[in-house]
């Protein structure tokens, strides 16, 4: 396979952001693709903003030029817009909607802008889809599973060289019998979001 | 986790399993049948070692030998001393640490080159261009320059691991411990991996006396010569070693680019984007440099483009080829303008030098930036950090022009607003000598902030400068029971070490005293009156006292309460009293209170993890337990 593929993650720490990458690199080994993941730890684990990149296919490097992002998927709306350096006109941004606001609006006067302005910004960038992940992964059962529902997004947004079932089959090989179900439904929630979106 | 650790000790010869470059690093050691592995835990290697320490302690758990004995070492250099004897008892070791780690090791790491290894060592350092984690971005390149080890660098996680696996044969030829060098984009990228087989470590090893080994001035002496000949020997491997190696893009002509370390992969990736026709010369081993090699491909070049992070290590040298064998070639890098020593590279950097250098368009798009600003999101001290309740009981107790010297963890993080209780940093263990020169070289109150696991690490010879020249500063040791910023790591104040087994715990306290402090105070800090007053009797105390503010880390409070499926306690504000004065958020400043768009105050339960502290802060009573009245 010639072709490359970029995914950006982005989000705040501790909300697993790393851990996606992990599983998308997982599932690409398993699809036989090659892959190169890059992380950043360390002192961005403590709440700090968070991105990681995914590329798929016949590259070398982990990290990709600007602007040549396929998705950028965010499970923070201003995390999304921090990272647009990465989009072009037909990257898939594909976004939560849900703020964590950063003690620098609280504490330092800073600003979270207003979500239908920052939408529209990223609009004008790139193809956005807008997800509620945080009440997909509340109906599927459980919270704590809102990556699942990104990741299920993720794979109904046509780019990852592999089908749905192998992301999803990478996500439940980790997790104990209990959570499998409830992980499964997450990650349907996910991909249908994004047929609706 | 678990999943990880199966595959990464299991012997299936070809298998291709997805590893941290980190992780790479002690599957090769694995590979190669290390005995000894120590480290001091510092962001980016912190990987390497938590991934023995996660199969050793998993062994202890199964009652089953690891095949090697691990150790979190009290620093740098101690781990550099522990594997070093391991060494000459003909035993692998490998030792693991940040860059700025190397500077404490360096003592023991540059006579160690005299002394040379019996036994394959292996030295990774990680270095952290950009200072994503670290006080500076220093290029420990010239280390092996400076002291004569080998070197090594990978570009990917697999030769990583190949390095590693490798590098063991090369130190023990040799008979010199080798440095691997690592940068942050490589210790935590991940790629694929195919595995080898497992050696079996040689466990028992034996220390034959040799004078040779005690480096009085004599041996000293006639040691050094022995060095310089051993590099003659590495520089003819280099000469023959697989990781130097040519690459062809295009049809190229006279143009060659030397790359090393992860730019390598932006380099490759580059050119073939750019349809460049050009030899790039793949330097592996880095020290030394393969000359005859490098100089027959400078001769074959009339230009070359040097791409390397950071300082012109390898550009340099080349410089000095080219004058010494009277190439004629035009050296393009860091002194022609086009490369920077300052952070890390990334492909668009290398695109737009590139595109400069060959006069070709660059086909990436020009980088689109926002029309609304973007609200900052730098890390912060967690929501219940023990560390934000001491520096509001001291901001409380000290008067407004004291100094406050902070050191290497977590609490750092202090410097943000609204607490700004970190005022210079320079090191680990840092705060308490400066302490010390602030005493004597000002009349304002000194209060000094360390972590308990960097008292044990450098902490305690400045408290002991402190108390022979009786200067007159408040000493804190923010004991949370772990090194919480590098991933809660056990360290000597904790009951257990990196295997998992029973260690003998050593109080903070206990060693304060035994260092000769008259005035210790020891503190809950989640007892914000108590520890304020403690902190006013510790600065009306003449002389050195110390405060030992004890905790344990919020995070490690939280996976413990989940455990025990305890119940994490919530609060509420209670808006009829509440009179938005802005304590909570505005002095305190927990993140895990948010204004809502009409200027109330509200507690986010996702991100609150129940230390109840904000209870004791708010001066109107309106912040209470949920469930209570």
């Amino acid at each position: 396979m010639s072709k490359k593929i970029s995914i950006v993650l982005t989000g705040v720490g501790g909300q697993g952001v790393i851990t996606a990458a992990n599983i998308l690199g997982k599932a690409a080994v398993k699809a036989k693709t090659g892959v190169f993941v890059s992380e950043i730890h360390g002192m961005a684990q403590r709440g700090g903003a968070v991105v990681c990149t995914v590329r798929m296919g016949d590259v070398s490097s982990p990290l990709l030029p600007s602007g040549t992002a396929d998705v950028l998927l965010s499970t923070e709306p201003v995390e999304a817009l921090r990272n647009i350096c990465y989009v072009n006109k037909k990257t898939k941004v594909i976004t939560d909607i849900n703020p964590v606001i950063p003690f620098t609006v609280a504490v330092g006067g800073e600003q979270y802008p207003k979500l239908d302005d920052l939408f529209k910004e990223i609009q004008t960038h790139a193809e956005l889809y807008k997800i509620d992940a945080n009440k997909i992964a509340k109906e599927a059962g459980a919270v704590i599973t809102k990556n699942t529902v990104m990741l299920g997004a993720l794979a109904a947004s046509g780019v990852l060289p592999f089908k749905a079932e192998v992301l999803l089959e990478t996500i439940l090989e980790d997790l104990p019998e209990k959570y499998k179900n409830v992980n499964k439904k997450a990650f349907d929630g996910g991909m249908r979001a994004i047929q609706s979106a | 986790m678990v999943l990880i650790m199966i595959e990464i000790t299991e012997d299936k010869p070809g298998k291709q399993i997805l590893l941290l470059g980190n992780e790479a690093i002690t599957r090769g050691a694995l590979e190669a049948g290390v005995d000894v592995a120590t480290t001091y835990p510092g962001t980016p290697s912190s990987e390497i070692a938590d991934t023995f320490s996660m199969i050793a302690k998993e062994a202890t758990r199964q009652k089953k030998d690891p095949g090697f004995y691990f150790q979190y070492s009290v620093n740098e250099k101690v781990a550099l001393e522990v594997a070093a004897a391991a060494s000459f008892c003909g035993l692998r070791s490998l030792t693991c640490m940040k860059h700025v780690g190397l500077n404490v090791a360096s003592d023991t790491f540059m006579t160690y080159m005299y002394v040379g290894c019996r036994g394959g060592h292996i030295i990774v350092s990680a270095d952290d261009p950009y200072c994503h984690s670290s006080q500076n971005e220093q290029d420990n390149r010239y280390f092996a320059l400076f002291g004569g080890a080998p070197m090594l660098e990978p570009t990917t996680p697999q030769e990583a691991k190949e390095m590693t696996r490798i590098g063991f044969d090369i130190s023990e030829q040799l008979h010199l411990p080798l440095l691997l060098r690592t940068t942050t984009r490589l210790n935590h990228a991940r790629g694929p991996i195919i595995l080898n087989v497992l050696q079996k470590p040689r466990k028992k090893g034996y220390f034959t006396k040799d004078p040779l080994l005690v480096t009085v001035p004599s041996t000293a002496r006639a040691k050094h010569p022995v060095l310089l000949r051993q590099l003659e020997e590495a520089e003819k491997l280099s000469e023959k070693s697989p990781f130097n190696e040519i690459i062809t893009i295009g049809k190229p002509k006279d143009i060659g680019i030397i790359a090393s370390g992860v730019s390598y992969t932006y380099v490759k990736e580059m050119a073939e984007e750019l349809h460049l026709n050009v030899r790039i010369l793949k330097l592996g081993m880095t020290h030394p440099i393969p000359r005859t090699m490098c100089e027959k491909f400078m001769k074959s070049c009339s230009t070359l483009i040097m791409v390397e992070e950071l300082e012109p290590f390898l550009e340099n040298q080349f410089k000095a080829l080219a004058y010494d064998s009277g190439a004629d070639v035009k050296i393009y890098g860091k002194s022609s303008g086009h490369f920077s020593r300052l952070y890390e590279y990334t492909p668009d950097i290398v695109a737009e030098a590139f595109s400069k250098i060959f006069k070709v368009k660059n086909p990436f798009p020009k980088p689109v930036f926002s029309k609304i600003k973007v609200p900052s999101r730098p890390p912060s001290l967690c929501p219940g950090c023990p560390h934000r309740a001491t520096y509001y009981a001291v901001k409380k107790a000290a008067p407004k022009e004291a100094i406050y010297p902070t050191d290497i963890g977590c609490y750092t993080l202090g410097k943000a607003p609204p607490l700004e209780m970190a005022d210079v940093l320079l090191c680990m263990g840092s705060n308490a000598g400066m302490a010390c020169g602030f005493s004597v070289a000002t009349q304002q109150k000194i209060v000094s902030f360390m972590g308990d696991s960097t008292f044990f690490h450098s902490g305690i010879p400045p408290i002991i400068n402190a108390v022979h020249h009786n200067h007159d500063v408040v000493i804190t040791i923010l004991d949370n029971r772990t090194t919480a910023m590098t991933g809660h790591q056990p360290h000597p104040g904790t009951p257990f070490d990196g295997m998992g087994r029973p260690a003998t715990l050593i109080n903070v306290e206990d060693v304060v005293k035994g260092c000769g402090v008259q005035h210790i105070e020891i503190v809950d800090p989640n007892k914000i009156k108590e520890t304020t007053a403690a902190f006013k009797r510790a600065l009306e105390f003449k002389g050195p006292s110390v405060v030992v503010s004890k905790s344990p880390c919020i995070l490690l409070e939280v996976q413990r309460k989940r455990k025990a499926a305890e119940e994490i306690q919530l609060y509420h504000i209670n808006q009829e009293i509440c009179k938005r004065c802005k304590t909570c958020i505005g002095r305190f400043g927990c993140p895990a209170l948010y204004f809502a768009e009409d200027g109330s105050v509200h507690i986010d339960a996702a991100q609150c993890n129940g230390c109840g502290n904000c209870v004791q802060v708010c001066p109107f009573g309106a912040i209470s337990a949920e469930g209570s009245t």
